[in-house]
């Protein structure tokens, strides 16, 4: 049975270009992840803000011994946003794709299939595999049961599961963040600074309910699966994926180091998380089939 | 001198064999229905066809001169793709004039299998780049795609220029706000994925309720998505045009209740090269789809005649979601 | 002043109907929904599970209302007092001349309801399986009554005219389905 690896996701918020260095360069010193990703996957207006910070921070990550993934955006819509998703398919690095318009460029080179890509099925994912993919991020809606069906069938496909975050679950042509604060998408100002972790959404009867990341929109819900390494290898997967929030994620990652060597219970895991000030109530429903906020035994 | 363009196709859907004769009865060229299962994305109780049904509707388009577009336009659950693969069956048997796909492992399928059957694009693929449409017709060949409703006309335009497929653009009906094929929000409260079971808002899981003070508060999972004042113009129990509080204020965070009508960009579109143009609907009762259709085709008539447009407002208000309409993403400002 | 409030009926007719036949008034409609139902199973195959659910009819300008309940051989209408109706899993709530009109495809129900004329309650789902299979229907007058050939033609014709009558009468919203 391989070790179940960990991954830092993409950071979905946007964060101030000081905080990112600070911010890898101590999970490259402290975190025990074997694998980040970076880069901006949301909105091509803030792409340009960060392209001074990745090159140091993968210089960091790599000698660190990570393997650095560049992820790349989700929507990409207009030509400078497309030309990057383009130029990043074609060069060497370790991508992650999340829209299949930057497939046909990487042309059978190796790729991670990420959470935007529609994958459900064992057919979809062995189409992807045969083009490249060797790691697979299923969309956050997918149970487990799917997963293992596809993963089962994909042998050669390393499956990651989305296990801590606020749930990506939409993006939009149109930026909600903007909206709410009055202003257009073109001139944004990019007020979406102000809620590093998202903006909160609660119902008319004050239930949290979503949180708003410029066009994108997640859950206020904060995912916690906790399953240990003997489940999960079971399920077929490989590596378990942490979505970056402002809490201690140096933390965050050594309470799932733990659980994966055994050295806590999965229990005792979701207690210890539970102590964090977590971005928001934990769920996991999707994963047994149901709604995407509610907690269930898995 | 302008290119002479050749006239819109008018597309409409079908969510019964009595709406389908409907739709060819008012002037569409092309129908789109569904069959009654979770392989199309309006998979609502009562609603849609028997694979029967099916081969008698496309009958009845073909004799009168109109073509059906069968969707199977989900995702196939894993472990299922059977379901999927048999309704592309099913469009090939009757004769479907073209099968509308999402899923790389339906399309995959319908390539392999048929390679003489018409593939649309799904807007559930969401499809809105040049490199993203050329992977799907190199891939497999499909014809035609359907645009996503995040692109302004200008935008249409320059990707007409960049690929070599037809493309059909949304110009009335239910306006989805987040990408479509890339939203769980109904999921996230509910447990049912569009995308896999064809359903937003499942009904099962919507409650309307009667508030003392005459208000109808709209619930969904559980959720309060909604609430309408006395006589206050209602709309779709969907989350994207749900009621929340942020940053302080409460109101319409995504989007109002409101329908996408872009008759008025008719003769914009069709200068950027749509082929197509498509009507939202296949829930809709046939006093809608007559209503819709029919102005439509006359829409479509009077511009190949004087090119004039016709927003054909007034007529449609009382077909509209809140009573409301709005041109969506097509003019930029609405970003 | 308009006398009507929109789409209801005038509280004249409202009281000579309300000391209506009611149990009659059952019969005829049960037996009618029975010939429908023997004479095209395709409806009842499209109700799926609503068939085995009683749905409450509303006219919000009567004084009754209708449990309706559509299982095949077994179908029966039955007159009972709103407060019976209210107990229904899947009630629909609208002024008669507008149930009328979605009965024969005058109206589009999700308008009526985005419009308010249209109130559903309990189990969406049952509305949605019960409104989509009416909309397949195509369900004549005549049918109604059993009539077939020309007195049939003739009946749906005067009804069609003492409806469209009505509706104008009462200031009920404007059909949707537009002249052809």
């Amino acid at each position: 049975m391989a070790a179940i690896e960990l991954a830092l996701g993409p950071c979905f918020f946007n964060w101030s270009a000081e905080s990112f260095t600070d911010f890898y360069a101590r999970i490259a010193d402290e975190a025990a992840v074997e694998r980040v990703y970076l880069g901006e996957v949301v909105c091509g207006k803030r792409m340009a803000f960060f392209n001074k910070v990745w090159p140091e921070a993968i210089e960091r990550l790599t000698k660190a011994g990570k393997t650095v993934v560049l992820s790349t955006l989700a929507l990409p819509a207009k030509g400078p946003e497309r030309r990057v998703v383009g130029e990043l398919a074609e060069q060497g690095a370790l991508i992650e794709i999340n829209d299949l318009s930057a497939l046909l460029a990487r042309a059978g080179r190796p790729f991670v299939a990420g959470p935007f890509l529609n994958i459900y099925n064992e057919s979809s994912l062995a189409h992807l595999a045969a083009r490249g993919a060797m790691d697979w991020c299923p969309p956050v809606e997918l149970p487990l049961s799917s997963i293992e069906t596809a993963a089962a069938a994909n042998s050669g496909v390393t499956v990651e599961l989305f296990a801590f975050g606020r749930l990506p679950l939409a993006v939009s042509g149109r930026c909600y963040h903007a909206r709410a604060h009055g202003l257009s998408k073109d001139s944004c100002q990019f007020v979406c600074d102000q809620d590093p972790d998202g903006m909160e959404v609660e119902t008319l009867e004050g239930d949290r309910f979503l949180a708003v990341n410029g066009i994108q929109t997640l859950s206020s819900g904060c995912q916690l699966v906790t399953l240990a390494a003997a489940d999960l290898s079971q399920s077929g997967i490989g590596r378990l994926r942490l979505s970056p929030h402002t809490l201690d994620m140096v933390e965050v990652a050594g309470h799932y180091r733990a659980m994966l060597d055994g050295v806590h219970s999965a229990e005792e895991t979701t207690a210890r998380l539970r102590e964090m000030p977590l971005p928001g109530t934990a769920c996991n429903g999707y994963l047994a089939g149901e709604a995407g906020w509610r907690e269930v035994a898995l | 001198m302008p290119v002479r363009r050749k006239r819109l196709e008018l597309v409409c859907p079908a969510g019964t064999p009595a709406a389908l004769r409907t739709a060819v009865d008012a002037g569409a060229d092309t129908v789109y229905c569904g069959l009654n299962n979770e392989t199309n994305a309006r998979n609502f109780p009562g609603l849609n066809f028997s694979e029967d049904e099916l081969a008698t509707a496309v009958r009845h388009a073909h004799g009168k001169g109109a073509k059906v577009l069968l969707a199977v336009n989900t995702f196939a659950r894993a472990g299922a793709i059977a379901v999927w693969t048999r309704a592309v069956d099913a469009a090939q048997a009757c004769g479907a004039d073209a099968v509308i796909a999402a899923d790389l492992a339906v399309l995959d399928y319908a390539a392999n299998r048929y390679p003489d059957l018409r593939l649309h694009l799904s807007v559930q693929a969401a499809a809105n780049t040049p490199e993203a449409i050329g992977y799907y017709q190199k891939t497999f060949g499909v014809r035609r795609v359907v645009l996503p409703r995040v692109l302004s006309v200008e935008e249409i335009a320059r990707l007409n220029q960049a690929v070599e497929v037809e493309t059909e653009a949304f110009v009335f009906g239910g306006l989805c706000v987040m990408t479509e094929g890339r939203c769980a929000l109904s999921s996230y409260a509910t447990g049912k994925s569009p995308n896999l079971t064809g359903v937003c808002s499942p009904p099962d899981h919507v409650v309307y309720e009667k508030t003392s003070e005459n208000r109808l508060l709209a619930r969904l999972g559980g959720f309060t998505i909604d609430r309408f004042d006395e006589g206050e113009a209602a709309g779709y129990p969907t989350l994207c045009k749900g009621q929340f509080c942020a940053n302080g204020k409460a109101g319409y965070l995504f989007e109002d209740p409101v329908s996408l009508n872009a008759a008025a960009l008719l003769p914009r579109l069709q200068e950027a090269g749509v082929t197509a143009v498509k009507i939202e609907g296949r829930q809709r009762g046939k006093a809608y789809i007559g209503s819709v259709v029919r102005a439509f085709r006359r829409a479509i008539e009077d511009l190949a005649g004087d090119g004039k447009a016709n927003n054909l407002a007034d007529e449609l208000t009382a077909l509209t979601e809140g009573g409301r309409q709005t041109t969506g993403a097509y003019r930029k400002t609405w970003r | 002043m308009n006398a009507f409030k929109d789409g209801e009926l005038p509280n004249l007719i409202k009281t000579l109907l309300r000391p209506a036949p009611r149990l009659p008034l059952a019969v005829l409609l049960t037996r009618a929904v029975r010939r429908i139902a023997s004479r095209r199973g395709d409806l009842i195959e499209r109700l799926g599970p609503t068939a085995r659910v009683p749905v409450a009819i509303m006219p919000s300008d009567l004084p009754f209302s209708f449990r309706v309940n559509l299982d095949g051989a077994s179908a029966r209408v039955e007159v009972v007092t709103v407060e019976e109706a209210e107990t229904a899993a899947a009630r629909i709530r609208a002024p008669l001349l507008i149930l009328l009109g979605l009965l024969d495809g005058t109206y589009d129900g999700d308008a009526l309801f985005f419009s308010r004329d249209l109130v559903i309650e309990g189990d969406t789902e049952h509305v949605l399986a019960l409104r989509n299979t009416l909309e397949q229907a195509d369900l004549t007058p005549a049918e109604f009554a059993g009539l077939h050939g020309p007195a049939a033609d003739l009946v749906n014709r005067a009804t069609a005219e003492l409806l469209s009558g009505a509706r104008r009468l009462v200031h009920a919203p404007a059909p949707q389905k537009l002249p052809s």
